[in-house]
């Protein structure tokens, strides 16, 4: 089977129509093709997430990642972009929903597309991929170690950043969680809490959760890193992404 | 984890950075992921000027023990220093 891929910034249109900076990876076949928006964690638009992206490819899929810092920090280093979000109190909730919807548009709009678009998160991008799957009309979401989505936000946080659980009962397509049970953003108790939420809202979940592995256990780069969470994780996402986009 | 807690301040002075020395307006302390420190978590102090760009900016992540032992070593020099 051909396996070539091809990876590159690009611009789209995002939240207000504004132009933003993405990571656009896909395979070079013909297709047909899911898409997969990848929402990158709190530290930003790295290299790290840019593999993430091409890994989504390999596995054929056309993967596209917004730069979600790219209002306040254009052309900017990884770190200084997220030390500058940070400094501006974060990425508010509606203009990640543009973004997304954006980058959710585009990839269904490219010609080898099949039509279904799937979402992914980390770390602050899990809370935004289950904001999104909440939000907008996609086909299936994964949610990798996002806090706030559940539980309490603490005084003087910082941050702009609200618990979003109320929003359960609108998700639109089927959820994948994966969290870590050393975690305390999120707490294993917050993860509970979002999976009862589910539950009573009849909704389609799966949620795996590790021992041995906390927050960005999915951080290759990182000594958070756990290999074995990782290595699951990714065959559980692939099983959640096979399923609901690409059958 | 990822805390989110941030403490941001505003700031007068100067700071050297990858272009040279530039004016600082503010600082904002946070306990996060590093970027480049080998530990999970670090004590991560960036010091910024807005109106440089991203990139006016020295960074600094330290382990917990180097944050405490950084922030008495200010208190101690501030105390044992006249108010000139």
């Amino acid at each position: 089977m051909y396996d070539g891929i091809q990876a590159e910034s690009i611009k789209l249109a995002g939240h207000g129509g504004d132009q933003i900076e993405a990571y656009l990876a896909r395979p070079l076949g013909p297709g047909p093709y899911p898409g997969v928006v990848v929402i990158h964690h709190m530290p930003g638009y790295d290299a790290p997430t840019k593999e993430i992206t091409r890994t989504f490819a390999v596995h054929g899929y056309a993967a596209v990642c917004p730069n979600l810092y790219w209002r306040e920090a254009p052309g900017a280093d990884p770190d200084d972009a997220a030390a500058t979000a940070r400094a501006a109190g974060g990425v508010p909730d509606d203009r990640l929903l543009g973004d997304v919807a954006g980058a959710a548009a585009f990839l269904r709009g490219l010609t080898y597309a099949n039509g279904k678009v799937g979402v992914i998160g980390y770390c602050s991008g899990g809370r935004q991929s289950f904001l999104a799957a909440c939000s907008l009309d996609l086909d299936a979401a994964v949610d990798c170690y996002g806090a706030f989505v559940s539980g309490k936000v603490p005084e003087g946080l910082g941050i702009q950043v609200r618990p979003i659980l109320d929003l359960a009962p609108q998700m639109s397509c089927p959820l994948l969680g994966l969290f870590g049970q050393e975690d305390k953003y999120p707490t294993p108790d917050e993860v509970d809490e979002l999976e009862a939420a589910l539950k009573d809202a009849g909704k389609t979940y799966e949620f795996h959760r590790y021992e041995g592995a906390g927050h960005a256990f999915f951080s290759v780069n990182r000594p958070s890193y756990r290999v074995e969470a990782a290595v699951d994780g990714w065959q559980r996402i692939w099983a959640h992404f096979g399923e609901y986009l690409k059958a | 984890m990822c805390t989110y807690q941030t403490e941001r301040i505003d700031v007068q002075g100067s700071g050297k950075g990858a272009a040279g020395w530039f004016a600082l307006r503010h600082a904002q302390v946070y306990f996060d992921h590093p970027v480049h420190a080998r530990d999970e978590h670090t004590v991560n102090i960036d010091f910024l000027d807005p109106a440089g760009g991203p990139a006016a900016r020295v960074a600094v992540e330290l382990g917990r023990e180097s944050a405490a032992e950084l922030a008495r070593a200010i208190l101690h020099t501030l105390e044992s220093t006249p108010d000139v």
